[in-house]
């Protein structure tokens, strides 16, 4: 088990009660994110289809590297890590 | 003997002199053909090939174009004398080979040996561009680059605006600008291409305006339309470089895949209240692709998810950081400048002042950009968003 800290986008901070880095432990990326969904089912639920794998607009990110290029929710992360969570956003001209 | 004379001969014992024919000999195998005279002499032709490098500058300049001490040097002016001084120089800097054409370039001309009539900066453009002139990386040759490039933006929003007005600023000639919107007061807070007596106006119409007032030289295109399959197509003809600050996904949607089948580099950004992303998507580029939109997000947010700036709320200031951005890159891109962030996501978050970089892959089985596919089409991009989820 590892502690890791895993970023809140802002349009999904609603479903975290405004937090923007939730702390959870875990071996692996499903995991951890599986702990931070125990406390905050309606966010898990936006970032994860129910397949586990993460939804077609959302990217998570262990460091620098999507983890889709890794071994996606089975990756192992370490002590410290940081998870964040990116989804499409479309702001700009309006 | 006058003592320019005494000069010129001490030098002529030094440096080897060559003719026209020979000069070219040994420009066609590798020798540096320099010629030294001023802006208003090259302008009316130049020996082909040559590197235009004014006297003035010579010594100050000629490490950065040439850091090769032991390339062949051959030195032209209009009849050879400026150009024996200038050899001696270079040679006295440690250029090994250094030679003085002839008769300089009236011999050039009158041997019927090739010239041009070099592109180059006016006098208001060489005053305006001052700062970028006598950077290595932008320089007479980038600026000109610059001056020739089309760049299309779609939105003239809250991104649109920082990069139409530094684009032009920075000499972008033309400038091609979709919005099918009017300015609304509440632009205002974020949208600096606007003004409060142009309320009411058309956005196009008022970029165009701002954009004149920086730089009157711009080539400013208005595309007054909402951008769609029907019509990208048209809108998109002969630009080099797309920069997307639009404000749905749908748009953004058919900009990457028009984009992807025109092969025109797609300078991304978006925003949601404090956070903004930025990225390079260009799956085309010669050498080392990118990734598309679709590789990083096959499909948009479902509606819920997905609020406007207009309900979400946004940071005025927030995307013209993003916009700047986008700016950079595409400056980058015309350059040919620096490293993209292509295949690269720089996500900024303005309430915690933290940049994040994260890597981004193509996705091989990506149906519009692996390599191989066929194109497959433009979609119903209202239908694909509002499904989505």
């Amino acid at each position: 088990m590892s502690s890791v800290i895993v970023r809140i986008p802002t349009p999904l901070r609603g479903f975290a009660e405004g937090q923007s880095e939730i702390a959870a432990e875990g071996a692996d990326v499903g995991a951890v994110l599986s702990a931070v969904g125990a406390a905050h089912p309606e966010l898990l639920a936006r970032v994860m289809k129910d397949d586990g794998q993460p939804r077609e607009f959302v990217n998570i990110y262990l460091g620098s590297d999507n983890v889709r290029t890794l071994d996606g929710m089975d990756t192992p992360v370490g002590e410290g890590d940081v998870l964040s969570i990116l989804p499409a956003v479309a702001g700009g001209a309006e | 003997m006058r003592a320019r004379d005494r000069r010129l001969a001490d030098i002529r014992s030094k440096v080897p002199e060559v003719s026209p024919r020979e000069a070219l000999d040994l420009q066609r195998s590798g020798a540096a053909l320099i010629d030294v005279r001023d802006a208003s002499e090259v302008a009316q032709g130049s020996p082909g090939g040559a590197l235009r490098l004014d006297r003035s500058f010579l010594e100050l300049r000629i490490e950065e174009a040439i850091p090769d001490l032991d390339r062949t040097l051959v030195v032209t002016c209009a009849s050879g004398q400026r150009s024996l001084f200038a050899a001696d120089d270079l040679r006295r800097m440690g250029y090994r080979d250094v030679r003085s054409l002839a008769g300089g370039f009236n011999g050039w001309k009158d041997e019927g040996l090739p010239f041009e009539i070099p592109k180059m900066l006016n006098a208001d453009a060489r005053e305006r561009y001052s700062r970028h002139l006598v950077m290595p990386e932008v320089g007479e040759a980038g600026q000109l680059k610059l001056l020739e490039s089309r760049v299309l933006l779609i939105g003239a929003g809250g991104i649109g605006s920082p990069a139409a007005l530094y684009l032009a600023a920075a000499g972008v000639g033309t400038l091609g600008i979709v919005d099918h919107d009017v300015v609304d007061r509440s632009n205002l807070q974020r949208q600096i291409l606007h003004s409060d007596e142009r309320v009411g106006v058309s956005k196009v119409a008022s970029a165009r305006e701002a954009v004149l007032a920086l730089n009157p030289a711009v080539n400013v295109i208005e595309h007054q339309l909402r951008l769609e399959s029907a019509n990208v197509e048209e809108v998109f003809e002969g630009y080099d470089v797309v920069v997307d600050g639009s404000d749905n996904f749908a748009t953004r949607y058919l900009v990457n895949d028009a984009c992807v089948k025109h092969r025109i580099p797609n300078v991304h950004g978006s925003v949601f209240r404090f956070e903004g992303q930025v990225t390079v998507f260009w799956p085309s580029r010669e050498g080392d692709p990118g990734p598309c939109y679709r590789c990083l997000y096959p499909e948009p947010p479902p509606p819920e998810l997905a609020p406007s700036c207009a309900e979400a709320g946004v940071l005025g200031i927030l995307p013209g950081v993003v916009g700047l951005l986008e700016a950079v890159e595409t400056i980058k891109i015309l350059l040919g400048a620096g490293d993209l962030l292509v295949g690269r996501l720089l996500h900024y978050d303005a309430l915690s002042a933290r940049f994040s970089e994260f890597k981004q892959a193509r996705n091989p089985e990506c149906r519009y950009c692996a390599d191989g596919a066929e194109f497959p089409g433009y979609i119903d991009y209202q239908e694909f968003c509002a499904l989505a989820g």
